[in-house]
């Protein structure tokens, strides 16, 4: 359906909220129709397929309907580039703030 | 690739905090002291340096040439401009990355990094948040395919710790 990973900038609005990241991480262990997704979130159905439509609009979702049960899945293809993006950036920044730490705790006596 | 495989273009956003038992009179003296910006920042285990300058001040830049690993694998530079520096409370700077090729440098990333240094008790919170530009891989992202579960977990896993 998806001919190539939608923009990262919907991919990460999608998932900056909680009841869409725990639909994700649902997601994340197997297809699910659209009522087990919604059984363990407290909010009515309509809520729930909309939060589904911002998954689906942003790549990461996708679902199909097989006669009277929509099915959803995790499109691993949008999932990848707002992955690699994170990985990228974020574990090189992250080694960088350690070695500052570092760097403060050796410092402490001979800096004030 | 056609063009049709295109966002060349993948852009993201990421925000990591720490804290620190350090004044932030301290910790931001860690950028404006060349020395110890070389010392935590520039150099690091398995990382030559081929080059760098650091020059700490409103519209200075900073220039490096390095290595990861052996000699068999690329050089990487890192170019950065100096936006806002505020001492002990805020540093800007707009950054880009890249690997020297034959043919000349290849960008792969064109960032704006903020660091912000809040006191807190005796020590300071450090907020860093970049917001970048991924000029090389997106457009073969959508050739790669992997399968998701572990990396979806594991980035759920770092949002939640981000948020």
């Amino acid at each position: 359906m998806l001919q190539y990973p939608a923009p990262l900038d919907l991919a990460f609005q999608a998932l900056s909220d909680p009841t869409r990241r725990a639909m994700v991480e649902r997601l994340s262990r197997g297809p699910a129709s659209v009522s087990e997704l919604a059984e363990p979130l407290p909010m009515s159905m309509s809520a729930v397929v909309q939060h589904l439509k911002i998954l689906e609009a942003s790549g990461l979702v996708a679902s199909e309907k097989t006669g009277r049960v929509r099915t959803c899945r995790i499109d691993p293809r949008a999932l990848s580039a707002a992955e690699r993006w994170i990985n990228e950036r974020r574990r090189s920044v992250e080694r960088s703030l350690d070695r500052l730490g570092a760097f403060l705790e050796e410092t402490k006596e001979t800096q004030t | 690739m056609t063009a049709q495989t295109a966002p060349a273009v993948a852009h993201g956003t990421f925000t990591i905090e720490r804290r620190y038992d350090a004044s932030p009179e301290r910790v931001f003296r860690a950028w404006s002291d060349p020395a110890a910006f070389r010392r935590w920042f520039v150099e690091g285990e398995g990382f030559t340096i081929h080059e760098w300058t650091h020059d700490f001040r409103v519209g200075g830049r900073s220039r490096g040439r390095f290595r990861f690993g052996d000699e068999s694998n690329d050089t990487w530079f890192n170019e950065t401009e100096h936006l806002d520096i505020v001492p002990d409370r805020r540093i800007v700077v707009s950054y880009v990355m890249g690997r020297e090729s034959p043919a000349g440098p290849v960008r792969n990333s064109a960032s704006l990094a903020t660091t912000e240094l809040v006191a807190e008790g005796a020590g300071t919170r450090l907020i860093y948040t970049e917001q970048g530009a991924f000029l090389e891989s997106a457009g073969d992202i959508a050739l790669r395919e992997e399968g998701c579960t572990g990396m979806l977990e594991k980035l759920a896993r770092e949002l939640e710790d981000a948020s």
